[in-house]
């Protein structure tokens, strides 16, 4: 049985597109998150970060970074990448510090500014990266694989456009009123359906864009929430869930060629996407029927319709009835993505995964107003990074 | 078939427009055989699991401690998993030809190996041509040319004879 830890206070730098240094916006998540904990700077005792690859040098070294920004305190430092999951490795690193008794109070922070467009391979010629290698040789960009997923289930369950767009539509009035999100208007199917084409069949307002944003969580131990918290009792960290995938991985993924061969070795008994979710429930001792909220990866609309089934909200083919009988709407048994999911923030890649965690987190507080998951006790974040990173918190008040 | 004048060359003229051969756009992943091309992987010969894109040093699979692996031609036909297009050039390093045209993408399964390979579909066909279950077969076609060198890569080529 795993021991909990808190999160003694959160923060965010709203998303959005400004090209600014990440440093700026990762100190800004910083100083919100120590303010909510009532913690000062120098008393950190452990720093992880979640790493941006694409901006040089001081991204590699996002912890180390943010610490210079805030005034070097000594405080050990760990920067982790995981691409999308980078922020729950980064969580899983501060945890681990603490459940080992190395440390009382560790802040984590990701930040990240985001080129426009397609988010593209390094540059060079690197004929050994599969990353690389994808865009040479067959063109497919991450959307690419979006819309692999979105077609399957179109062509298995007789999932219909309308019902994609649907996703976007209920997440964009999720989003309305958070001032964290980048996209703050309501949109309609027709609208969804009426913009560009871009990877058959998701349109363009179904695809997550890339934004700018930072996130920061002020993890710590049991002992020193109790003394620290005041009269605000503290979300605990039920579990944190990175596994990675089983040989053989039967479902292709970004930014693979092709799934391992599952001839000589039979298939595991769960799919990796689903296994993410299922680490988290293990390790809490927890079940899906349980939650009350969770905030999954929508990097595509349809993708939201998929994380139903592999966190064990519904069994598959099913999704599409529990967005439309407004189970997965705020109001409804178990709200998904009330922030308003990447489909009003975009994806800011080492932040995201910390951003679900500030959702959840004020979700089982109370304080997200305008968006409020009623008496919510127990959230799920979960995502999934490339290179085979899954990523899943569960928090409980 | 281009077809050369023998004296073509003589009395000044130009010289004759000779098709350049055709190169593979990645060294050792396909087989350049016209007729019946193929993807080439690797077998483990402790395991024989088949790895595209191809393993060599050490077994992927866990449970295999295997160091030897045998080159190995993949099966030519499948079955899509799934299918789409990309209707924005993308990034580099794709080389998009001018203008850009919009092409469709496969995630096929295999018939032999139990494994889902991706690839573009061919030319003349879209995603309305395509669905999940249906009969694809390799082909090469040139990705780009180099100096007037295509560079050739496999696609996925449906099979209309059968029903989708």
């Amino acid at each position: 049985m795993t021991g909990d830890v808190a999160v003694l206070g959160v923060g965010m730098h709203e998303w959005g597109k400004w090209g600014d240094n990440f440093s700026t916006y990762s100190v800004e998540a910083a100083l919100m998150a120590l303010d909510d904990a009532g913690v000062e700077w120098p008393e950190i005792q452990f720093v992880a970060g979640g790493e941006t690859v694409r901006n040089g040098y001081p991204g590699y070294v996002a912890a180390a970074t943010l610490s210079q920004a805030l005034g070097w305190n000594g405080a050990r430092v760990a920067s982790c990448y995981a691409a999308c999951a980078s922020g729950a490795t980064a969580l899983e690193a501060a945890r681990t510090r603490i459940l080992a008794g190395l440390c009382d109070v560790a802040l984590v922070v990701g930040g990240d500014t985001t080129p426009k467009g397609f988010l593209a391979p390094t540059g060079g010629e690197r004929w050994d990266d599969p990353d690389w290698l994808r865009f040479r040789l067959v063109g497919a960009t991450n959307p690419t694989y979006f819309a692999l997923y979105a077609r399957r289930r179109m062509d298995l369950y007789g999932a219909t456009d309308a019902q994609f767009a649907q996703v976007k539509v209920k997440n964009s009035r999720h989003g309305l009123s958070n001032p964290n999100a980048r996209y703050r208007k309501e949109v309609t199917v027709e609208e969804v359906l009426a913009s560009p084409m871009v990877a058959d069949p998701l349109h363009l307002l179904e695809i997550c864009a890339t934004s700018d944003g930072a996130a920061a969580v002020v993890l710590c131990s049991m002992e020193f929430a109790k003394k620290r918290s005041g009269a605000r009792s503290p979300v605990r960290i039920r579990a944190i869930s990175t596994v990675t995938p089983r040989f053989p991985n039967t479902v292709i993924e970004m930014p693979n060629f092709s799934t391992d061969s599952c001839a000589t070795v039979g298939e595991p008994a769960f799919s990796f996407r689903d296994s993410i979710a299922i680490g988290a429930y293990e390790e809490a001792g927890a079940d899906p029927v349980d939650l009350d909220l969770a905030e999954v990866y929508d990097l595509s609309s349809a993708l939201e319709l998929d994380w139903y089934e592999n966190i064990g909200l519904c069994a598959p083919g099913e999704a599409e009835k529990l967005l439309a009988d407004g189970t997965t709407t705020i109001g409804g048994r178990v709200p998904v993505n009330p922030s308003g999911g990447l489909a009003c923030f975009g994806e800011a890649v080492p932040a995201q995964a910390l951003a679900q965690v500030c959702e959840v987190t004020w979700q089982l507080q109370g304080r997200a107003e305008g968006r409020q998951v009623e008496g919510a006790k127990l959230g799920l974040t979960v995502n999934q990074g490339l290179f085979g990173h899954g990523s899943a918190v569960l928090l409980a008040r | 078939m281009s077809s050369i004048a023998p004296d073509a060359s003589v009395g000044g003229e130009r010289a004759p427009h000779v098709a350049p051969m055709p190169v593979a756009a990645i060294e050792g992943w396909f087989t350049l055989d016209p007729e019946r091309p193929a993807l080439l992987g690797t077998r483990c010969r402790q395991c024989g699991t088949v790895f595209f894109p191809r393993a060599e040093g050490f077994c992927r699979n866990p449970e295999c401690r295997g160091r030897e692996f045998e080159e190995t031609e993949l099966s030519r036909h499948g079955t899509v998993w799934s299918y789409t297009d990309a209707q924005y050039r993308p990034p580099p390093p794709y080389v998009a030809a001018e203008p850009f045209e919009p092409f469709a993408i496969a995630a096929v399964e295999l018939d032999e190996e139990a494994m889902v390979v991706l690839g573009q579909v061919a030319k003349g066909f879209g995603v309305s041509d395509l669905s999940v279950g249906c009969r694809v077969e390799l082909v090469l076609e040139p990705l780009y040319e180099v100096e007037g060198v295509p560079h050739l890569i496999w696609r996925w080529r449906p099979d209309r004879r059968e029903p989708g």
